[in-house]
This record gives C-alpha cells, sequence and structure tokens, in this order.
C-alpha cells in the first residue's frame, strides 16, 4: 500500500480526533489513503455523473462536437407527449406491480412447503429432503441475466423452441407454431414470467432464512391452539417475517422499474407494438443510438424519481398496515 | 444483523418413527409434489439448453424434443474460438477478478474509517453511499459515460474495471459498515497498547476478525459483477474488448442471421457452467452467505 498519496481527502486530516490522539504521521495517512481513495473513486466516477445528469437533463445536447444551450424543463415538457416513453413508463409500472407481487407469493408458497410442509405429529417440521428443492430452485440466481433471457427467447422460439413443442404435444395444436415474444397480447406476460422465474428462487431461499429464524416455539403455541398449516403460514408466519418482505418488494421492484438486461435479451427492439419496451431502453438508445444525451438523461430522472416514488409507496403502505417502522435493508 | 445460521432440516436428522396423521401425511406429500414440479420448471430449460448445445443448426431448427443425433463437440470449439466466448471469457476473468479485489480492499477501508472513527461529515459519506446504492445507475450512464472519454479511458478495461469498482463500492461499504461496527474494541485497543499503529491495527487485526462478513460481500459482489451488463454495453464498445454478458448478447443477436445455433447454446452453457458447478459444491456456503446478506 502506497503512502505517498495526493491527499485529497484533506479535511478529513483534522478529523483524527478519537481520544485526541496525536497527529501522527502514521494516523494521518491511514485516513488520507482509507478514506480519502475509496472516496476519490466515488465521488468520479457515482457522485459527479449522478450531479451531471441533473445538469444534462436541463440542456438541449445533442452530440459529441456541437455545445449545449439550458433549455429548462423542456426536455421534461417533451417527455410528457412523447407517447413511446409514455408507453415505455407504463410497461415499467406494470413490471413493478406483478412482478414483485407473483415472485413473493410463489417464494412464500414455495417457502412455506420447505419448511412446515412436513409431516409428522407434534412438532411443526419441515419437509424430509427439502435441500434438494432449494438448491436446485437457487439456480437461476447465479446464471447471469443475460443469459437467462436468451435460454427463454430460444424456449419461447416459435416451431423450433421446446414450449410449442410441448405444448402440441399434449394436444394443444393452436401454439404448434406460436410466437410467444411476437404476439403484442403474450409478449409482456412472457417476459414477466421470465424475470419472475429468475427471481423466486432466491427469495425462496431467503424467506426459508426468515422462516426458520422464528422460534419454534410459537409455531407449537399455534399447532396446540388448533391452527392449520394454511392459517399458520398466512396470520403467523407472515406478520413474523413482514420486515423481509417489504425489503424483497423495494429490491424486486427496483428490478422491475429496470428490467433492461431481461427486455433486451427477449426482445431488444422493444416487442411487437412496443408491448415490452421499458424506460431504459429508450434512455439507451436515445442516448447512445440518437446521440440525445440532454433529452436522454431527462428520462434518466424520471426514472429515479419512479424508483424513489415506488420505494416510498411501500414504506407507507407497509407503515398504514401496521408495520414496524425499521430502517431500511439494503442489499445488492 | 441476524446472522442465518443454517440449521439441518429436523426431519431429516430426527424422523418420527410413530404414526403421522394421514392428514400430515397429504400435505406433505402436496408440498413434494408442488416443489417437484417448480424444481422442473427451473431444470428443463436448462437440460434443454445443454443437449442443444450438441446438435448441429439443422437439429436445433428441426423437432426441439429429439436428442442431438451425436454429441457433436465441435460447437464448443467453434463457441470458443470462432464466436469469440474464449476471449469475453480471458475478459470478464480479468475485469471481474481485478474489480473485485479492488473493491474488497478499498471497500473495507471505507467501511472501516466509516464505523470506528467518528470526524465530522462521517454520516454524510455515509448517507451519500447508501444514495449511491439506491439511485438507478442508469441516471449516470450518460455523464459516466463523458467521464470515461475524457479521462481516455473509455473502451479500455482499466476503465471497466474502475467503474465496476466504483458502482460496487457502496453496496461494500454499506454491508461492512455493519460488520466492522460489530468488532469487539477492546482488541483494537490491546494492540494500540502494543504498539501497532492504524494500519498494523487494521491489516493484522481488525480485517482478519471481519473475514465472515468479506467472504459475503465478496460472493454478493462477484455474482453481481459477472452479472453486469448495462456498464460494458454503454462503455465498453470495442469488440475485442468485451465480455462475456455483452458477448453472448451480441452472438445471439448475430445468431439470427449467421445462424449457429448448437454454438450458441455452447456458449450459454460455458458461461453457465463454471458458476454453476461452483455453487453446487460450495451451495451450503454460499446460501448461508447470502442469506445473511440479504435477512440482514
Amino acid at each position: 500500500m502506497t503512502q505517498d498519496v495526493v491527499p485529497d481527502g484533506g479535511p478529513q486530516r483534522s478529523a483524527v480526533r478519537r481520544r485526541r490522539r496525536p497527529l501522527t504521521f502514521d494516523r494521518v495517512s491511514f485516513m488520507v489513503v482509507f478514506l480519502g481513495l475509496p472516496l476519490a473513486v466515488f465521488v468520479i466516477f457515482v457522485v459527479s455523473p449522478f450531479v451531471q445528469a441533473l445538469w444534462y437533463s436541463l440542456t438541449d445536447w445533442s452530440g459529441f462536437t456541437s455545445g449545449m444551450n439550458f433549455v429548462g424543463f423542456d426536455n421534461y415538457v417533451k417527455l410528457f407527449h412523447d407517447d413511446i416513453f409514455l408507453k415505455a413508463v407504463r410497461n415499467n409500472v406494470e413490471l413493478a406491480i406483478v412482478v414483485p407481487l407473483v415472485t413473493i407469493v410463489l417464494a412464500l408458497t414455495l417457502a412455506t412447503l420447505v419448511t412446515i410442509g412436513g409431516s409428522g405429529t407434534g412438532t411443526v417440521r419441515g419437509l424430509k429432503n427439502s435441500s434438494f428443492y432449494r438448491i436446485v430452485s437457487f439456480f437461476p440466481y447465479v446464471i447471469p441475466a443475460i443469459v437467462i433471457g436468451l435460454i427463454w427467447a430460444q424456449v419461447f422460439t416459435p416451431s423450433s423452441g421446446i414450449l410449442d413443442a410441448l405444448l402440441s404435444k399434449i394436444g394443444l395444436h393452436q401454439f404448434e407454431n406460436y410466437a410467444w415474444l411476437g404476439d403484442a397480447r403474450t409478449a409482456m406476460p412472457a417476459s414477466m414470467f421470465v424475470m419472475i422465474w429468475g427471481f423466486v428462487g432466491f427469495y425462496m431461499v431467503l424467506f426459508i432464512a426468515a422462516i426458520r429464524g422464528i422460534d419454534p416455539e410459537v409455531f407449537e403455541a399455534a399447532r396446540i391452539d388448533g391452527a392449520g398449516r394454511f392459517r399458520t403460514a398466512v396470520f403467523l408466519t407472515l406478520p413474523l417475517i413482514r420486515d423481509n418482505v417489504q425489503t424483497a418488494y423495494i429490491y424486486l421492484g427496483i428490478a422491475a422499474l429496470d428490467a433492461f438486461v431481461y427486455m433486451q435479451a427477449l426482445n431488444p427492439g422493444g416487442g411487437p407494438q412496443n408491448s415490452t419496451l421499458v424506460m431504459p431502453q429508450q434512455l439507451f438508445t436515445t442516448a447512445f443510438t440518437k446521440g440525445q444525451f440532454g433529452y436522454s438523461t431527462a428520462m434518466g430522472v424520471i426514472l429515479a424519481l419512479v424508483t424513489m416514488l415506488f420505494a416510498l409507496l411501500v414504506f407507507v403502505v407497509n407503515a398504514l398496515t401496521g408495520g414496524r417502522d425499521r430502517k431500511v435493508k439494503v442489499a445488492r | 444483523m441476524t446472522t442465518t445460521v443454517e440449521r439441518a432440516e429436523p426431519a431429516a436428522t430426527s424422523r418420527a418413527p410413530g404414526k403421522p396423521y394421514r392428514e400430515g401425511k397429504r400435505v406433505a406429500t402436496t408440498a413434494h409434489i408442488a416443489l417437484i414440479l417448480w424444481s422442473l420448471l427451473v431444470i428443463l430449460p436448462l437440460v434443454w439448453t445443454v443437449l442443444s448445445s450438441f446438435k448441429s443448426t439443422q437439429e436445433v431448427l428441426g423437432n426441439p424434443l429429439a436428442l442431438p443425433g451425436k454429441l457433436r463437440f465441435s460447437n464448443y470449439a467453434h463457441a470458443w474460438t470462432t464466436a469469440g466466448i474464449g476471449r469475453y471469457f480471458l475478459n470478464t476473468v480479468v475485469v471481474v477478478g481485478s474489480a473485485l479485489v479492488l473493491v474488497m480492499i478499498l471497500g473495507a477501508m471505507c467501511a472501516y474509517v466509516l464505523a470506528r472513527f467518528t470526524f465530522p461529515g462521517n454520516r454524510l459519506i455515509y448517507y451519500a453511499m447508501l444514495g449511491g446504492l439506491t439511485f438507478p445507475v442508469f441516471l449516470a450512464i450518460v455523464p459516466l459515460f463523458f467521464v470515461l472519454k475524457n479521462l481516455s479511458l473509455l473502451n479500455t478495461l482499466p476503465g471497466l474495471i474502475i467503474t465496476y469498482v466504483a458502482f460496487a463500492l457502496p453496496f461494500t461499504v454499506f454491508f461492512l459498515h455493519s460488520f466492522f461496527k460489530a468488532l469487539p474494541g477492546e482488541i483494537y485497543e490491546a494492540a494500540q497498547i502494543d504498539g501497532a499503529g492504524e494500519w498494523r491495527s487494521f491489516f493484522s487485526v481488525m480485517l482478519p476478525m471481519a473475514r465472515p462478513g468479506m467472504a459475503s460481500v465478496a460472493i454478493f459482489n462477484f455474482l453481481g459483477l459477472w452479472n453486469q451488463f448495462l456498464l460494458p454495453v454503454a462503455l465498453n464498445t470495442d469488440s475485442k474488448n468485451y465480455v462475456l454478458s455483452q458477448g453472448m448478447a451480441s452472438f445471439a443477436s448475430q445468431a439470427g442471421y449467421a445462424v449457429d445455433f448448437g454454438a450458441l447454446f455452447a456458449a450459454v452453457v460455458i458461461t453457465v457452467a463454471p458458476v454453476l458447478v461452483v455453487y453446487i459444491i460450495f451451495q451450503r456456503q454460499l446460501q448461508v452467505s447470502v442469506t445473511a446478506g440479504g435477512v440482514k
């Protein structure tokens, strides 16, 4: 580790005040390197682009050579009349409603089956040999999202994809040559399914851990009081792990408001009649294909606002329905 | 933070030899059926991909349920060389490997200082990191493009590495922060009394104690960076510098015209198999780490 680093963490130097220790070289160099180096990277590559984005979104900057003019909120006004972008916003909102909900219900159901689905008298017990399911369900989490998308794009391909082949095999011949991703009616549901397929396993494992973290005596008590498994799951387990569910809801919502990778793999052009176009895709083409940088950063601002709004909504709903107000737990 | 230690499934170890309720048995059977169905849904597309990776293009476009006529390992050779997957693979190993090492070092240093030293601005930095974690990368992508361009780092592997580090940093700091906070202060005091400076206290005493936390974060970061798609697609457009994720995407979009479907499936297998195999070998430790990160 080099000690002769440019002291760009300057102001922190005076800060080694804990217990008023003397400012030795060891201490000063330590603070400068330990705080200055990571912060420099963070400020240059994360903070500054975010701040610049706010400025760019107020300009008409549209190319590498031409200058930029301040245009106020023109880009935003234009966005609200841009039918294609509004379609993308609607698609993202749809995704943010459906994908988290279905994923969580499925993941909770599977986690419940694993943890309290076991047969036996007296105690509530987990399912026998359930580690197999847990391991397999987790597979999609270690597969890159782009590859998940590509695999499913092949599965959905008409005639050479395995889905149509299986469906016509069991007698549904109307699907013999059906383009799941090429028909405006099914492109979105099919894409949602792919995302859900990719997410469920991870949250299932998370919920299994959360349910196992509950004191087993709680389940015993419920059992003795005569509660069935279904009632136990809905009225006992769910409230006890509601914080985990809230966290999951927020990550999943953020992932659904992104969805770029999946859509790029399944329908790079936005799908039939833009039925699977999402904001990030539109932003990407506007910026890197059309070179409208000002306009595209305005899209980024809208995307960020929608994301914040979504997180806020989840918190408010959770608080209103009786959840304890705890600090947000963020991972990944 | 609740470190979730996996408990052995009670049923697997202590079988109740008594007579289970018929109702309980029915529930268990239903549970097994539902879980088997889900497992099939997960496995079948993967198995089909592996089978297809041995097929010729003609076979791929033929009956999708048929088995490959023979095992065409040449598909793998094509994918590795002609389609450039080998090159992308090495690029990815270099980029993800370097970024991972760097972000773990920088992240641990930053988290340690933020967690164990009080100074003005400490909270501010912490919340800035938290903000960097929640804002979508898409908001930053256009300015980031020009930041890299101005530093002559655009379309270079070092540029991609440093960007990976920067965007993985907030999560790393946020997670390790709670870890360093929880370490006992007495050991640090003892090290100081024994004459260790701040540098030595960190590298010889505090960092080794944070090893479990470091392992969890490293796994998360590895998967996150291995998965990364937007950053390379936007900032690394020179095809000889492609990483796997973007190489796969471009191969797939070409395959529509040049059509070497067998090689496409082989490329998918090459991309998925290494990580999947590592996961299966270490699945217990991995899931413990991952749930420790998520449940906290």
